[in-house]
């Protein structure tokens, strides 16, 4: 018999104890994964990838002020800057105020143009630019709420009414794109987007402001500077600006919905260390009691190395195997909760370092676990330990 | 019967010393279930409750149509004098409601601070604002007042301190006190000061003070049909279980299967710990049998150890909870006012019983299977140390 079938005999020969033990290690491990998973989003990684090639400019001092169209020219003045689109804050209601997803009026080209990790199709894209009332959304977007191309889709305005007094807007959908990111497009995240020239002229209020510029940096690596440059510029205007590259400004963000990630992720860490402790004090207890076999196995002649070897092989691989059922189960709870969480965090995604550290941790417990038994199997003297018996 | 019950259960009891150890899991698992069940349904309670707080029965907020909170609401005087003269209405406060970015004290990270412009009528309809230290802002400057929990959580928000927003310099002038409502997170200012230098026309909302909540639901019927009107009027009471609706939801939701997957850890760690005490004590529970105890005595004395056990982890668990999360004060940005909330923990009697409830639960579940284990034992072969 090899090492490692007799690694596996012994862990079967107490079906209950191992199996109980594995699902213990299990859950610490189907936990860590669904908690990190949530900490990276919390830490700004749910709301898109962002390029570091652009910038976000941004009002000053509070979202809630506008700024304006003619600021586009000033600065795609400015040296260094590769591209200008802008975007802005719709809020809008879908049928439903739980079915919340963000849409943005937009200009066709321009935005598409800035993000070209989104895939349309050259017609639609054509279309889109050329239809007033125009309006493209997620593929994965468009199954969810079971929209077609050629589809009316009423978006109640919460914040801006029409000019007629009314509230009820009304997109045709003229196509669909990719986001660049396949579990997005899966879950249906993203943006709506809809002609920014149509919302400017049909809204009440507002009209001639914008939200935020997307700037394109000919160099990502002198980004800041230009960053400084455009804020250098609105400084004392009455629309001063505040220019950050978009990875900043998805975090800062993802912040502000801040100390409940944080603390979540702080009181679930002390849990998963609570679990870890029960299980190596069940795994040690269950090792020691196998003291007089372990004799046993020296008096055919395994050395004392290959005994303490044995001991913690077996402690590793359990920790392993549990380790690995665990991100696999947390991989496949975060798919199922996806739709639930991703309005408020948006994408939640099981990245592979959190499964890097989720096998790091799983084997270090494992050497945690087995060392002190694995310390008394080497020590341990043939009588001694079958007179215990 | 009975009397055997207590007998091998007081027996049982006695000797859980030797096993302190593995015992010791049993307490240390099911604890930690209930203390992170209780700490985290703590903290949707606390968020719930700061915003319920901030809303009464008998007051009413008036947004425009179809808008999901104050922020994006707004009004002119026209339609503020209709509603101000309604018969019910009895105190009648015009509110503007803006938000600014001012970083956290916690990360130094930009966060959205609720600025409201209020005139004399925001206090006469809210009594239970009070300044507690410093002194009101006066009408016509650029003075405010700051909540307090607004001062804790947002760097330079401090007494005799400047605020540069928008157009401008504030000075903060006094805190106020809101007992422990949403409010205590806003910073209050002049509105007539506040209309001119952020340029803001008419109102966001309006917050009136009716008869009685039973005439709530007629008024907000006749905004609604007044044709002048494009309003919406709800009683607060509404309104704030509204906005803390979903994120309550969420945290709940996130709370129970958290807890519920840590349960599972809980139980399984419990049945391992059970099935080696009964598996220890094999020759002792066959001797107790052969002396003529019966199998429901055993059964019941192995599953009392793992309920008392899991009692006092329960215990253990909620006593933690309380000790170390009533009280405290976390803040996020709230749906709809599109700013940051503060609030505290709050560890109430009804998540404590919960927390004990399944700690029972759990202890049942990991003491039954091991109990009839041991029940089962054939004797003589037990005896004999098989």
């Amino acid at each position: 018999m090899t090492k490692a079938g007799l690694v596996w005999s012994n862990l079967r020969r107490r079906p209950t104890r191992t199996f109980l033990t594995l699902v213990s290690v299990l859950v610490a491990f189907l936990l860590f994964t669904m908690l990190r998973a949530v900490a990276v989003a919390f830490e700004g990684g749910g709301f898109g990838e962002a390029g570091a090639s652009r910038l976000v400019v941004a009002p000053k001092f509070s979202i809630i002020d506008p700024l304006l169209l003619s600021q586009m020219r000033e600065i795609e003045g400015v040296a260094g800057v590769d591209a200008v689109t802008h975007a802005d804050w719709f809020g809008g209601i879908y049928q439903d105020r739980r079915n919340f997803f963000p849409k943005f009026p937009v200009r066709p080209q321009g935005y598409f143009g800035m993000y070209p990790e989104f895939e349309i199709d050259a017609g639609q894209l054509e279309a889109f630019e050329n239809t007033r009332t125009g309006a493209v959304a997620p593929a994965g977007m468009a199954r969810r709420f079971g929209w077609q191309v050629g589809d009316k889709i009423p978006i109640e305005g919460d914040i801006y009414p029409l000019r007629d007094g009314s509230r009820l807007w009304e997109f045709d959908l003229v196509g669909t794109y990719t986001t660049g990111n396949a579990r997005r497009d899966e879950t249906g995240g993203g943006v709506f987007l809809f002609n920014f020239d149509y919302f400017d002229e049909a809204r009440m209020f507002g009209e001639g402001s914008i939200g935020w510029f997307i700037v394109r940096v000919a160099d990502p690596e002198r980004a800041p500077e230009v960053a400084s440059r455009i804020d250098a510029l609105f400084e004392n205007s009455l629309h001063p600006s505040r220019t950050s590259t978009e990875d900043e400004y998805n975090r800062q963000f993802a912040k502000q919905q801040g100390d409940i990630g944080l603390m979540t992720t702080g009181i679930l860490g002390a849990v998963f260390f609570t679990i870890l402790l029960l299980t190596a004090n069940t795994m040690a207890q269950a090792l020691r009691e196998r003291i007089p076999e372990l004799a046993v196995l020296k008096t055919f002649g395994f050395t004392d190395g290959a005994v303490a070897l044995l001991v913690l092989a077996e402690a590793v691989a359990l920790c392993l195997l549990g380790g690995l059922i665990g991100v696999a189960l947390g991989y496949a709870a975060m798919t199922a909760l996806q739709p639930l969480l991703q309005d408020f965090l948006g994408l939640i995604e099981v990245t592979w370092p959190t499964v890097a550290s989720a096998v790091g941790v799983a084997v270090a417990l494992g050497l945690v676990v087995g060392a002190a038994p694995a310390w008394t199997a080497r020590r341990l003297t043939i009588v001694d330990a079958l007179r215990e018996r | 019967m009975l009397r055997q019950i207590v007998e091998v259960a007081l027996l049982n009891l006695r000797n859980l010393p030797a096993r302190l150890g593995s015992s010791s899991v049993i307490v240390v698992g099911i604890g930690g279930v209930v203390g992170v069940l209780i700490a985290i349904l703590a903290m949707g309670k606390g968020f719930q409750s700061a915003l319920s707080r901030a809303g009464e029965p008998d007051r009413a907020i008036v947004l425009r149509g179809g808008s999901s909170g104050e922020l994006s609401s707004g009004m002119g005087q026209a339609e503020m004098n209709v509603i101000a003269s309604m018969p019910e209405v009895t105190i009648a406060s015009g509110e503007l409601f803006l938000i600014a970015d001012v970083p956290k004290r916690s990360n130094q990270s930009p966060a959205n601070l609720a600025i409201r412009g209020v005139g004399q009528a925001a206090f006469d309809i809210r009594p239970n604002v009070r300044v507690v230290e410093g002194r009101a802002f006066e009408p016509g400057r650029a003075e405010m007042i700051a909540g307090r929990q607004a001062a804790i959580e947002f760097e330079g928000i401090d007494l005799g301190a400047t605020v540069k927003l928008r157009n401008g310099e504030w000075t903060i002038v006094g805190f106020f006190e809101a007992d422990g409502s949403a409010y205590e997170s806003e910073v209050w200012v002049d509105l007539a000061t506040a209309q001119s230098t952020f340029r803001r026309q008419g109102v966001s909302s309006m917050r009136v003070r009716l008869a009685s909540p039973e005439v709530a639901a007629a008024v907000a019927k006749r905004v609604e049909e007044d044709p002048r009107l494009d309003l919406e009027l709800a009683t607060e009471t509404d309104y704030y279980s509204e906005q803390s609706e979903q994120l309550t939801a969420l945290i709940t939701y996130f709370g129970y299967t958290v807890a519920a997957i840590m349960a599972v850890g809980a139980v399984f760690s419990a049945l391992n710990t059970m099935y080696t005490a009964v598996s220890t004590r094999t020759v002792e529970i066959a001797t107790l049998r052969a002396l003529g105890f019966g199998g429901l005595p055993v059964v019941a004395s192995v599953v009392l150890e793992a309920v008392a056990l899991a009692a006092l982890g329960g215990a253990l668990g909620a006593a933690v909870a309380y000790l170390g999360f009533n009280g405290w004060t976390a803040s996020t940005l709230a749906g709809g006012s599109f700013s940051q909330v503060a609030f505290d923990f709050a560890v109430t009697q009804d998540l404590v019983v919960l927390g004990l409830t399944w700690a029972l639960a759990l202890g049942l579940v990991g003491g039954l299977f091991p109990a009839v284990r041991a029940a089962r034992l054939p004797i003589t072969a037990a005896l004999r140390g098989e």
